[in-house]
């Protein structure tokens, strides 16, 4: 009689295995498809972000090194190619400002008197802080 | 046993940094992107800058203007690449270069806030 063993070999069933279901999906699948292409485009609005953060590290170094390496940085961002991607940057951050503040109704169910507050009145106090701090940010860079 | 899941932490990082970048990105990209090169508003002077940078509060400000929203870049721009892509076999390169880049960038920003006299 054999001891059982601590790893049994499985049997060699190959010929036979059953065939998974896996629909194959191109890797173009939001491509074809507007609400898909969005998703996609609102998932990418977070490379601007990145991007944002390190226009803004090297804003920082330039003030760090002095007035002429400040110089050459403002230089630099008005270029044709600086205002161009700035220009799509500016673009992509609204998506996801917007995108965000449009998701808090979901994340969020606000109730009132036991009624479901509509989508809009949990969405639009974002929009009216969003207003106050851009206002308050304009005014002390611009002071 | 089952590793301990640092995802809602990440999945935190992600969120608080998505509420920044909302509120505050954009009105950043105006100004410094487009009005100030553009003209269509005065630029702030060198000195006006450094003086706001010196203040505590303003460097709080910016490191976590420049660190928060790192992470949700990395959250989100992993997960478009796991789906976007179908690349999930490189798992754990793309785990580490997201994550890898956002700890750099907030070790750079707090390096730089932490210099700036």
């Amino acid at each position: 009689m054999n001891p059982p063993t601590a790893k049994a070999v499985p049997p060699a069933y190959t010929a036979f295995h059953p065939r998974w279901y896996r629909p194959h999906v191109s890797v173009y699948w939001w491509l074809g498809e507007w609400r898909y292409l969005r998703f996609i485009l609102r998932e990418l609005s977070s490379v601007f972000v990145a991007a944002f953060v390190i226009v803004t590290l090297l804003e920082l170094r330039a003030l760090r090194n002095g007035p002429e390496a400040y110089a050459r940085f403002e230089h630099r961002l008005a270029t044709p190619v600086a205002i161009a991607l700035s220009t799509i940057s500016f673009f992509f951050v609204l998506f996801h400002t917007i995108t965000w503040f449009n998701l808090a109704p979901s994340a969020m169910a606000v109730r009132f008197r036991g009624k479901r507050l509509p989508d809009i009145v949990v969405a639009a106090p974002n929009y009216a802080l969003w207003l106050v701090v851009s206002a308050a940010v304009s005014w002390l860079v611009l002071r | 046993m089952q590793k301990p899941s640092n995802e809602a932490l990440l999945w935190m990082l992600f969120s608080v940094g998505g509420v920044i970048a909302a509120f505050l990105v954009p009105v950043h990209v105006f100004l410094f992107g487009l009005a100030f090169p553009l003209g269509w508003l005065q630029a702030p002077s060198y000195e006006h800058l450094m003086q706001l940078v010196r203040m505590p509060l303003v460097r709080i400000y910016l490191f976590l203007l420049c660190s928060v929203p790192l992470f949700h870049w990395a959250h989100r721009f992993r997960y478009t690449l796991y789906d976007g892509l179908q690349v999930k076999h490189l798992n754990e390169v793309i785990f580490t270069l997201c994550y890898g880049g956002a700890l750099l960038g907030t070790t750079v920003a707090g390096y730089l806030l932490w210099k700036m006299a």
